[in-house]
């Protein structure tokens, strides 16, 4: 569909015009669905993502409950519609994969002991998809979390770091994802630094890896303000007594 | 440095540098206090943050407006608008019971009032009857309102609720887990449900003791 491009950065500028350490144009939404206990829709660049949250409830299956906790559990889907060539519908080997380290990343700043016993049901749709999902989809899933009402230790931000060009660049785009030299997806804790998430691909040396750490990191404080900016923004919606509706 | 200048907290904002003003919704690290929930800011001595929403977590001597689901053994699990059940034992029931005969007074589907004896470290909830007001609710009203919202509904030292009574001239009875159960003549309920939803709706906002009185003066024609 799209070829592999010459050259990535051409006067210090990416094929979409945006500097090595941009993030792209990103647009959150909170409380946006009425049956979900907490909601979030999330735009990032081409990615369009739906997260809802349901819960704390009952677990079912019985068997997987913990009597001293509560378990949350994510599921990372894409709709068939979300590439460009039809997606078949369902989990398949990455979705799992990414449902599971999203979970992880989440694992530490859910108080789970508030909830002995019950199930916190986190569901992220990727609906349209243009590289960088699992982190479109965490930044929305801890938004939607935060709506429900869940007992967090903070929020968890999440952005990707890449090479294209021998050079360093910000939440990839797909280009730069599928013909780039490395990426690497973080989530941490902004408020303490901590990490939930990091996932690598490609070769970066140690001193790319330290530098493009810090990227990342600094990109996860942009999301981080972006987050709290939404869920301040919804409660304000609430309270002039209207209704939010998607823009 | 750190006064909180706004009225609502997100997760892991940072509310105080005195660790002795952690209160409810809190958490304390090296010292700091910062936020649990997304929720509103209430600053008095201690900083308090109450969710916008949330479910109901059963607590001891909370009085609750329960739903039989089920009848066990020798006791009647009841739901209580949380997503942890509730336990009725037969022996917490006003009059003495035998197994055989649970179902005769208190059938699947019933509701009552009741209070929480006790929870444990497993939520296992239990409630028992034998209080005052404990009882089993027949013929009248039941709505649901968020139980973030019951205090509102109450009001400081239950003005609202008093007013609420005096004005729509009907029984009321508020649960803490976000019940609300009314009776009396149609007209005034319908006039006191329409009231309780709309301070359900704008519980956050300033004044609303006022505008719930202007409202009921407004309509006061439609009720006997």
């Amino acid at each position: 569909m799209n070829a592999k491009p010459e050259k990535f950065i051409i006067d210090g500028l990416r094929l979409d015009g945006r500097r090595p350490d941009e993030l792209r144009p990103l647009k959150i939404s909170a409380g946006v669905l009425k049956r979900a206990d907490g909601s979030c829709y999330l735009e990032l660049g081409a990615n369009k993502v739906m997260a809802a949250v349901y819960g704390p409830r009952q677990v079912h299956p019985r068997h997987m409950q913990d009597a001293t906790k509560a378990i949350v559990r994510y599921r990372y889907n894409m709709a068939s519609f979300s590439v460009g060539d039809r997606k078949r519908p369902g989990p398949d080997r990455r979705s799992i994969e990414i449902s599971k380290v999203c979970r992880d990343a989440f694992q530490p700043v859910v108080i789970k002991e508030r909830h002995p016993r019950l199930a916190i049901d986190v569901f992220v749709e990727v609906l349209q998809a243009g590289a960088g999902t699992r982190t479109a989809g965490i930044n929305a899933a801890s938004v939607a979390l935060a709506d429900a009402g869940i007992a967090m230790k903070s929020l968890v931000a999440s952005c990707a770091v890449g090479k294209v060009d021998d050079t360093l660049v910000l939440d990839l785009m797909k280009e730069e994802d599928n013909y780039g030299q490395a990426d690497m997806p973080i989530a941490v804790i902004p408020t303490t630094g901590e990490i939930t998430l990091l996932q690598m691909d490609g070769h970066l040396t140690r001193d790319e890896f330290g530098t493009g750490f810090k990227m990342a990191m600094e990109g996860c404080q942009k999301i981080h303000e972006a987050q709290k900016e939404a869920l301040a923004k919804c409660y304000q919606m609430k309270d002039d007594g209207g209704e939010q509706v998607g823009e | 440095m750190t006064v909180v200048d706004k009225s609502v907290a997100i997760p892991g904002d940072l509310l105080s540098d005195d660790a002795s003003r952690a209160g409810e919704g809190t958490y304390v690290e090296d010292g700091k206090v910062y936020a649990h929930y997304y929720g509103i800011i209430n600053d008095r001595e201690k900083i308090k943050i109450i969710p916008i929403t949330s479910k109901y977590i059963p607590k001891r001597n909370d009085v609750i407006i329960g739903i039989v689901t089920d009848i066990g053994f020798s006791n009647w699990i009841i739901d209580i608008n949380s997503p942890y059940d509730a336990l009725l034992h037969i022996s917490e029931y006003p009059e003495r019971l035998e197994m055989y005969n649970m179902s005769k007074h208190l059938r699947i589907g019933e509701m009552i009032m009741a209070h929480i004896s006790d929870v444990d470290y497993k939520m296992k909830t239990e409630l028992t009857m034998q209080d005052e007001h404990a009882g089993i609710l027949r013929n009248g009203r039941l709505i649901e309102i968020s139980h973030n919202r019951i205090p509102r509904l109450i009001g400081r030292n239950g003005s609202m609720i008093n007013m609420l009574h005096k004005e729509c001239k009907c029984k009321i009875f508020v649960a803490q887990n976000g019940r609300v159960w009314l009776s009396g003549r149609e007209e005034n309920v319908d006039l006191a449900c329409e009231a309780i939803l709309k301070i359900d709706n704008e519980a956050h906002t300033s004044g609303l003791t006022d505008r719930i009185s202007e409202f009921l003066m407004v309509n006061k024609g439609r009720i006997s």
